[in-house]
């Protein structure tokens, strides 16, 4: 038997798990790089680091999907946002513990964390 | 737990569950395992997309790449691709047009862009076996504002009144004065029930499968509505045992309803109680019939029995009750959470919302289709349907299954709604939508459905046990060459005679295949009569096979394999066939390697 907070606390818990399924182009994309080079560099804790920020914040309007080498195989691992209606921003260089910063300053808070960026590390 | 951020949805539906996908879901998930993601990556269970010639389909979120036509050998290169690497497998993406374009997107497609899905919203979208699946795409909101609120039934009945909702089932009763009229109906001991038809028994004909396997959900929402509003307690479900899956998902479904307080005694703490049991129906076809199928709920054999008494008077156990079908149910939620006005604005002037459609036959994308009221048999046909395979013209298309009948190629603008099916002597029945191509005989069809009718009479009334068997014969006699003029006078007079005096649908509408066939392919008939020719080559007793003789080799191979030594000829030397010995079983033409054997 469940109360109607219950079944209110469930509609929004399962929301925002099938939001995903949803045909959304306002959705930010964050990419991972996961080719050879990315992996060997450490982009699987990375990305298990953006799922479980994520996840800790309950955030909705994000897809995190990987892809192959985009390239710079010595600034692995590398990550791509892509906010709608903005230039895509390329971080490099990615240790887990950067990517809580990542995710609160850009993510929510649509600021840049400039010093991860390529044109930081180049 | 981690973020989970792909999910792929699977199709479990019949269609998809025939082509093996259950295997393809241990085979993802075994797979991602491996590949160490199963934490991050979902494999979902889900309900028929409707691209059913392409089973079984895999959809891949967030990207919605559709997978169509996926095996056990494609899942490793989809994980390793896609899932991995981010790159979609373009190879087994779903593929339209004549340029051979793959579509990412499903609504993009001509498949999904003329849709509207309202009855089959939540299928391919939810797992049906996860009442949290359903709630998280708001489900159960409507039942939780009327139990909060106390909305009076009649607001609620209204509401159905307004919104024009019609019966799915094929007659096309307004939903919302059978409500009107259960909720009226006066018990002496209180007592009314609530009823689903799910035994959907047209040849051809799978939505209401469809939607219990896919959402189940949402129709048990609305019976226990339904039993708020007319003041039942009670419901039963009356599905057909020949549909496993959608059983089993129903008891399940059933089950979690019941866990979550959404189903059963004190229904929210509101006092409301609604409780829902399964019928399982052995398959017969006049079960389908509101009187016949109450019946058989009871216990005893399936008959029909003569109305008035409406059911919603005098039905089950000699209670009021609310008998709908399983894509009327399926409504009724969306329309009380979106507004009756909006339903109220998609459809034709007296049909309106959607109706759901089970296309077969000659036709490329066989499957399940949700249209707008008024959308024209063309669009049905040519542009979801994808058009008729191997380069056929359209011939004619069959709605309503046993009951309706032949809308032929000339009438292929009609706008698809209750009246207008009705004016052109076909009707909307439950949604099998079967095509035809210029292969198709159509006394061969009529008596294909006819003999479907003789086997499915219950027998109770003469009309039907008699004069279907008749009917028949009558067919019969003109597929074999034998039938005369008068005969085509006496098939239409007797069809009136059944239509006029049979006991209950089954046998009132089952002259109508006839009826339209020969209202529209007279010509067919009467080349079957005059000159004894099958125009479509179907009928076998007039059917003639000719050896071309220019091309015959005479390698004698049609000769050793005819069943009835009908066949004659030197080694050599072109070879005669025996017309009064031939039994035109085709064999000749089968093994013949040289193209020499033709129909005429």
């Amino acid at each position: 038997m469940k109360s109607l907070e219950e079944l209110k606390a469930i509609r929004e818990k399962m929301k925002r798990q099938m939001d995903l399924r949803e045909d959304n182009e306002s959705n930010i994309r964050v990419v991972v790089g996961m080719a050879t080079c990315g992996i060997a560099a450490g982009a699987r804790p990375v990305m298990t680091a953006f799922l479980d920020e994520i996840n800790r914040r309950g955030l909705t309007n994000v897809t995190v999907s990987q892809t192959g080498c985009i390239g710079v195989c010595r600034l692995e691992p590398v990550a791509e946002v892509f906010v709608p209606g903005e230039e895509k921003v390329t971080y490099v260089r990615l240790r887990p513990e950067m990517v809580p910063a990542i995710v609160e300053q850009h993510l929510v808070n649509h600021s840049v964390v400039q010093d991860y960026t390529i044109g930081a590390a180049e | 737990m981690s973020h989970i951020r792909s999910h792929i949805m699977v199709c479990t539906g019949t269609g998809c569950t025939s082509s093996d996908s259950p295997r393809l879901i241990s085979a993802f998930e075994d797979e991602l395992k491996l590949e160490g993601m199963d934490q991050e990556v979902r494999v979902v269970k889900t309900g028929c997309f409707g691209l059913c010639a392409m089973g079984p389909i895999v959809m891949v979120f967030p990207e919605g790449a559709c997978y169509t036509r996926v095996t056990v050998d494609d899942v490793h290169e989809i994980v390793s691709e896609h899932i991995v690497k981010g790159r979609i497998v373009k190879r087994l993406l779903h593929m339209e047009g004549e340029e051979g374009q793959s579509v990412t997107s499903l609504n993009e497609t001509q498949f999904y862009k003329h849709q509207l899905r309202i009855a089959l919203r939540n299928c391919g979208v939810i797992n049906p076996e996860s009442i949290d699946e359903y709630i998280g795409v708001d489900g159960y909101t409507a039942l939780e504002r009327i139990l909060t609120e106390k909305t009076p039934p009649q607001e609620i009945i209204d509401a159905l009144k307004k919104s024009g909702l019609r019966g799915r089932g094929g007659a096309g009763f307004p939903t919302g004065n059978k409500w009107q009229f259960t909720y009226d109906a006066v018990s002496p001991d209180g007592v009314k029930y609530v009823c689903c038809n799910a035994d959907e028994g047209d040849p051809g004909a799978f939505m209401d499968r469809s939607v219990l396997e896919g959402d189940p959900f949402s129709v048990i929402e609305a019976m226990t509505i339904a039993g708020y509003a007319i003041g039942s307690s009670q419901g039963y479900i009356y599905i057909r045992a020949e549909y496993p899956i959608a059983v089993k998902r129903l008891e399940l479904a059933i089950k979690q309803a019941e866990e979550y307080g959404l189903l059963g005694d004190d229904i929210l703490g509101s006092g409301f109680s609604f409780h829902l049991e399964l019928r399982l129906g052995a398959g017969a076809f006049v079960c389908g019939e509101e009187t016949a199928l109450m019946t058989s709920i009871e216990g005893h054999r399936g008959e029909p029995r003569p109305r008035p008494p409406f059911p919603a008077v005098k039905g089950l156990f000699g209670k009021p009750t609310l008998l709908n079908n399983v894509e009327t149910y399926a409504n009724i939620t969306w329309i009380l959470n979106n507004g009756w006005e909006k339903f109220a604005a998609i459809g034709t002037e007296k049909s309106k919302g959607t109706k759901v459609f089970a296309l077969g036959g000659k036709i490329t994308n066989t499957g399940l289709v949700e249209v707008p009221m008024g959308t024209t048999l063309r669009t049905i046909i040519e542009d979801i349907g994808g058009g008729i395979p191997n380069g056929k013209k359209f011939k004619a298309a069959q709605t309503g299954g046993p009951s309706g009948g032949c809308i032929p190629a000339e009438l292929i603008d009609t706008p698809i709604d209750y009246d207008s099916l009705t004016a052109i002597g076909s009707m909307m029945g439950s949604g099998g939508l079967i095509v035809m191509d210029e292969d198709n005989c159509m006394v061969d069809i009529a008596k294909f459905f006819l003999e479907f009718c003789v086997d499915e009479s219950c027998g109770k009334c003469v009309p039907c046990r008699i004069g279907t068997k008749r009917l028949y014969d009558l067919l019969c006699k003109i597929t074999d060459g034998k039938g005369t003029l008068e005969d085509l006078d006496t098939i239409e007079e007797l069809c009136h005679h059944l239509k006029d005096s049979a006991l209950c649908a089954l046998g009132q509408s089952a002259p109508n295949p006839v009826l339209s066939t020969l209202k529209y392919f007279r010509d067919e008939y009467v080349a079957h009569v005059v000159e004894k020719r099958c125009p479509a080559g179907v009928c076998r007793n007039l059917t003639r096979y000719i050896i071309d003789p220019g091309k015959c080799k005479g390698c004698t191979l049609c000769a050793r394999n005819c069943p009835v030594n009908a066949i004659s000829g030197a080694v050599k030397a072109p070879h005669v066939i025996d017309q009064n010995k031939c039994i035109h079983c085709g064999l000749c033409q089968t093994n013949c390697r040289f193209d020499a054997i033709s129909k005429s």
